[in-house]
């Protein structure tokens, strides 16, 4: 039988609980999810049990180095979500932009940013997705940029609703914007999600609370940001994201001008 | 420093946005010493996971980690892909897992100094991203990672050959025979 809300809050609960009391005796505070994460369901036979094997520092292996992208990776269009068929998407047009750093504070230039959705009703252009909520011909909810010389990305897109799914009873995710991240080393690949503020959904939901920190679950919320917003076209949400992991051994951004 | 933005599944709906037309065809078209490295994602209970993506990332034969653009290509006409131009070596791959849990990728071998395909694995379920090494041709004398292992975990590691230029690497993600996943250092944590 499914659980119920109420065994995966309780759950959710206990997961937060413990990660406060480790922070509380001087522990890091995870930025990450722990891959096994009970709430999730999913996450069950999907999680190695082995420790990982530690590798340290190493600028000679591939690792610290990683995939590059350039212009013919991407066409102008695909950074507007709105503008990828012959008419509008229904729903609430917004900006999302921001900036992608390494923790060094330093941007990640001309690497590639990936983005999914699914349209303003909380319905994906896939397939599986059988969630009775219409699909919008005029929305298929992909998009990608490159960041400029200072780490900046901007997309046009609609908010994204919410939407049911299977790992509980009433399973609701929050609004949400998938991303997709490459820093100047495949060690700080980033795979990882968007919401927006004040979402009433987000206690009750196992995919952001699988990062049991608070001020870590903080920085997957985009701000509000009223500069960002178009007069009579679009409202603007600020979202920057910071690439964990070591980078490729650059020059100092001091001396980079 | 600062503090890391957190890792997010990537859940079942990627197929439609992160998948690209080629992405597995790494070596350019019609190149003589192209290889082949399949294999099939397993979970705990044994069973093929149909919805994992791969990437896989490496050294040109040359031994340069330089890269190149082009893994993508879009068509501006059509809003479509182009497909690699079959002449550049970008030495990225991204492949999604098809129905029965296998991944392909046709590359050029990884030079002598970096004798492996590095590996990054996302599925719905898995929070955060893995990252594990395929060596090809067992791997040089004195590596780091290999030797850091004991024996019975080392092999889990080493793309196994099953036939002229072809190679079969299986990732396991749970339990009898789970594969090594590396920690590149984030920040204290893993
Ligand atoms: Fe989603």
């Amino acid at each position: 039988m499914a659980p119920t809300q109420d065994e995966i809050s309780a759950e959710i609960a206990a997961a937060r609980e413990s990660t406060a009391r480790a922070v509380a005796a001087g522990g890091v505070p995870p930025s990450h999810p722990g891959r096994d994460y009970p709430p999730y369901r999913s996450s069950a036979l999907r999680h190695p049990r082995k420790p990982l094997l530690r590798v340290g520092a190493d600028p000679e292996a591939a690792e610290w180095h990683g995939p590059v992208f350039g212009v013919t990776d991407i066409t102008a269009l695909d950074a507007d979500l709105t503008r990828q068929h012959q008419g509008e998407p229904l729903g609430e047009r917004i900006t999302v932009a921001g900036r992608v750093l390494d923790r060094g504070g330093r941007p990640v230039r001309g690497q590639l940013v990936e983005v999914w959705q699914a349209n303003a009703s909380g319905r994906y252009a896939h397939q599986r997705d059988q969630h009775p909520a219409p699909l919008d011909p005029h929305f298929t909810g992909v998009g990608r940029c490159l960041t400029d010389d200072q780490g900046a990305y901007a997309f046009t897109t609609v908010r994204p609703g919410a939407y049911p799914w299977r790992n509980h009873t009433n399973a609701w995710r929050p609004a949400h914007i998938h991303f997709s991240l490459f820093g100047t080393a495949f060690t700080q690949r980033l795979v990882t999600q968007m919401y927006f503020p004040g979402d009433p959904l987000f206690p009750y939901d196992p995919i952001l609370q699988s990062v049991t920190d608070a001020a870590a679950r903080a920085r997957l919320v985009a701000a509000y940001d009223h500069r960002l917003s178009t007069p009579e076209r679009s409202l603007g949400y600020r979202w920057d994201i910071v690439l964990d992991g070591p980078a490729a051994t650059l020059p100092d951004p001091e001396e980079d001008h | 420093m600062r503090a890391p933005t957190p890792s997010q599944t990537i859940g079942p709906f990627y197929g439609y946005a992160l998948p690209f037309p080629g992405g597995g065809d790494v070596a350019p078209v019609g190149h003589p010493e192209a290889i082949t490295v399949r294999g099939r994602v397993y979970d705990g209970a044994g069973e093929p996971v149909p919805d994992a993506l791969v990437e896989t990332w490496q050294a040109a034969p040359d031994g340069s980690l330089a890269g190149e653009p082009g893994s993508l290509r879009r068509d501006p006409v059509t809003g479509g892909f182009l497909g690699r131009n079959g002449v550049d070596f970008t030495g990225f791959a991204r492949v999604a897992t098809d129905a029965d849990g296998q991944w392909v990728v046709r590359t050029l071998p990884p030079p002598a100094a970096l004798p492996y395909l590095s590996v990054c694995l996302f599925a719905r379920g898995l929070t955060r991203h893995l990252f594990t090494r395929a060596y090809v041709d067992g791997g040089a004398a004195g590596d780091a990672v290999l030797s850091a292992l004991p024996e019975e975990r080392r092999g889990t590691l080493l793309a196994r050959t099953e036939g002229p230029r072809a190679y079969r690497f299986d990732i396991r993600l749970q339990g009898p025979g789970e594969t090594v996943f590396l920690d590149f250092g984030t920040g204290g944590e893993s």
